[in-house]
């Protein structure tokens, strides 16, 4: 097994697959000759060809749409949104065919299209490089929405998408694309949708994140005079409920988090669960430490934006006085 | 780079009108060819005055009209090898009669029972398209996706004048000519979207000139003209075919019914063109044609018209004969491997419900 970056894992996974599979097709904005604005498809233009590594026009409802086509045509397409905030122009195709074109047909045509897009803050970019929009695509029905935080789970989860029949989105936490190195297992790799990692186990409290905010529930988790579980969800939708239920019903203690607007945030529906399923594990009120519901903010104070460590361990220790 | 595409802006005929403009012909078709186009005209006229009778009784739901466009329907469909896909909207929701889809399935899709749902691999013919022009770019990734296979297939995708005010058109259009993707973009300009007029959807003198912008080649065809529309839809699969790429055409008539059966266009429309877009409607006129060719009398007149009736007649019968849907499609279908909350979800609603 060699260390590798996660964006490295990511680019991995779409070699492996593309040459596993040949109706595997890459297409997006840049994906080609610049291998990607973030690297993630280096390599793929010169390996497979022009027709495999797509660079499209710079038309992102038309390439998810034109990807629905590509599938009637019996591909497999991965398309790439070069950022969470430029896949707005696709949500109309998101959901007004993308989740709804499988079941519109009685079930009888599939569509195993994958999206995947760099999304999340903390890098110091201009507007609209820094959204958060899980929840518009978790909302969608007939669409999966998974987010890896380590570089094995970007591979594996990645593959799992190009594999899965339904459409599925992927979200790559970009703050730590260069920062998060570990092992990744070599060749074939797949980590099924619908499974959460347990980071750490603890017995007092739980810390549940995904992506980026999966380290910031770690290096919270050091800081407290707890012994604190870690939960990495790694797929929203589907969820894995039990794993959720699980750990609450050892630690009775819950504080979720997210980087993305409080309000109807996945956090949210994750706190909704709690309280139709958890009612009599709980020792205390469910907490979410989550962005604000504001425009994400200019990058000279998104610092104070983003759930940080601090924010977190504050929660933690609320809850752990209740 | 190449020199800007002429537009014809004239409208391509082939019908006369009996009198002083003589008729036409069209290269390659023969009687039976010919007689092919009325039966179809005939089907897709019959199926939609059934349809707004059948709305009228309360035995369909909400029904959007064609009456007037069967031209551009037939005309482009009779262009089509069995291998091309079909990219309908609304409009040319009964298009699929054409490829041998019995009436009860297109029926059952406006009763909103899932009867009415195909595969669309089934006859090369997607699903209806309800939101406008986002179906264009379906049409082009399975022309595109074709051509990489190295397949023949072209694909057509139907849409309106409104549509060309969408973005999805436009990012179809050009990315169909990127990828050189052997797509016909058949817009049948009917003069209105619902209450808007052309005049109101657009500054460009024709829809064919947008065409000029993604260097797509395009026609302007009179859309009451069944052979001028083959013809020109001919020659874009041709151009297809041959790795040319996409084509507009742009077929012109004017909206003599309501835009669906819930839209009353007194309040809006110019009733004077369509008593004269009525007179002059496309079935009558290629009845004319077929006449003053000798290729047609009232005998097979009525012969294909009973035929065309009978076949509406057993397709509501059969639609109407359906079993009321379970409620446990609710959670069928939408995904290959449903979460384990839609089993729980079912359970309790039959808990509730019974059944």
């Amino acid at each position: 097994m060699a260390e590798r970056f996660l964006v490295e894992a990511v680019n991995d996974a779409l070699h492996v697959e593309m040459e596993r599979d040949d109706a595997v097709l890459v297409l997006g904005e840049d994906v080609g000759r610049a291998g990607g604005v973030f690297r993630a498809t280096a390599g793929l233009l010169d390996r497979f060809g022009p027709d495999r590594c797509v660079d499209t026009p710079l038309a992102e409802a038309g390439i998810l749409g034109s990807a629905v086509g590509l599938c009637m045509a019996g591909f497999r397409p991965v398309c790439e949104m070069q950022y969470d905030a430029f896949s707005y122009p696709c949500l109309d195709q998101l959901i007004t065919h993308v989740g709804r074109y499988r079941w519109r047909t009685g079930g009888k045509m599939t569509f195993p299209l994958t999206i995947r897009m760099p999304y999340g803050g903390g890098v110091r970019a201009p507007e609209l490089h820094d959204d958060s929009p899980e929840t518009y695509y978790v909302h969608t029905p007939g669409i999966k929405v998974a987010i890896p935080a380590t570089a094995a789970d970007a591979k594996g989860l990645l593959a799992a998408a190009i594999r899965d029949p339904d459409p599925v989105v992927i979200l790559e936490p970009k703050l730590v694309y260069r920062t998060e190195r570990s092992e990744v297992p070599e060749g074939e790799h797949v980590v099924p949708l619908g499974k959460a990692r347990l980071v750490r186990e603890g017995a007092d409290l739980t810390l549940v994140g995904y992506g980026a905010m999966v380290s910031v529930c770690e290096r919270a988790a050091d800081e407290l005079d707890a012994s604190v579980e870690v939960l990495d969800l790694r797929s929203l939708k589907p969820l894995d409920e039990e794993a959720l239920l699980a750990s609450v019903r050892k630690t009775g203690r819950v504080v979720l988090v997210q980087e993305a607007p409080r309000t109807c945030g996945y956090a949210a529906e994750l706190a909704a669960i709690l309280a139709e399923k958890a009612l009599l594990d709980l020792q205390g009120p469910v907490l979410r430490v989550t962005g604000y519901d504001v425009p994400y903010p200019y990058w000279s104070i998104e610092d104070a934006y983003m759930p940080s460590v601090a924010r977190v361990v504050d929660a933690a220790r609320r809850l752990l006085e209740f | 780079m190449a020199s800007t595409l002429p537009v014809e802006h004239e409208l391509r005929r082939v019908i006369g009108d009996g009198a002083a403009v003589p008729d036409g012909e069209v290269d390659g078709l023969g009687e039976d060819d010919y007689l092919a186009l009325y039966r179809s005209l005939v089907l897709l006229r019959t199926y939609d005055e059934r349809s707004v009778i059948y709305h009228r009784q309360g035995r369909i739901g909400t029904y959007a009209i064609y009456w007037g466009h069967e031209a551009m329907q037939v005309g482009s469909f009779h262009a089509l090898g069995d291998e091309d896909w079909i990219f309908p909207s609304y409009r040319e929701s009964a298009i699929g009669l054409l490829r041998g889809m019995p009436p009860e399935t297109i029926l059952s899709w406006w009763r909103g029972h899932p009867a009415g749902w195909w595969n669309p691999a089934d006859y090369n013919l997607a699903s209806i398209c309800v939101p406008i022009a986002t179906h264009v770019p379906h049409a082009v990734g399975l022309a595109w996706g074709k051509r990489l296979k190295g397949e023949d297939a072209c694909a057509i995708a139907y849409f309106g004048d409104g549509a060309t005010s969408e973005g999805a058109f436009h990012e179809g259009a050009n990315f169909a000519a990127v990828m050189r993707a052997p797509v016909i973009l058949f817009c049948n300009n009917n003069g209105w979207a619902i209450s808007t007029p052309v005049s109101a959807q657009t500054r460009a003198q024709a829809l064919a000139d947008k065409a000029v912008g993604y260097g797509i080649p395009s026609a302007r065809v009179d859309g009451g003209d069944v052979l001028a529309v083959f013809e020109a839809t001919r020659e874009a699969v041709a151009r297809g075919r041959a790795g040319e790429g996409p084509t507009f055409i742009e077929a012109v008539t004017y909206r003599a019914a309501p835009h669906a059966t819930a839209d009353d266009p007194s309040a809006y429309i110019d009733a004077e063109l369509v008593a004269e877009a009525r007179a002059n409607e496309c079935l009558g006129r290629y009845e004319g044609f077929l006449r003053r060719q000798g290729l047609l009398d009232d005998t097979l007149e009525q012969e294909i018209k009973g035929s065309a009736a009978d076949l509406m007649r057993a397709g509501i019968a059969a639609a109407e004969a359906q079993p009321a849907p379970d409620p446990g499609l609710l959670f069928e279908h939408a995904l290959v491997d449903p979460p384990a909350s839609f089993q729980t979800d079912l359970s309790e609603l039959r808990r509730i419900i019974g059944g």
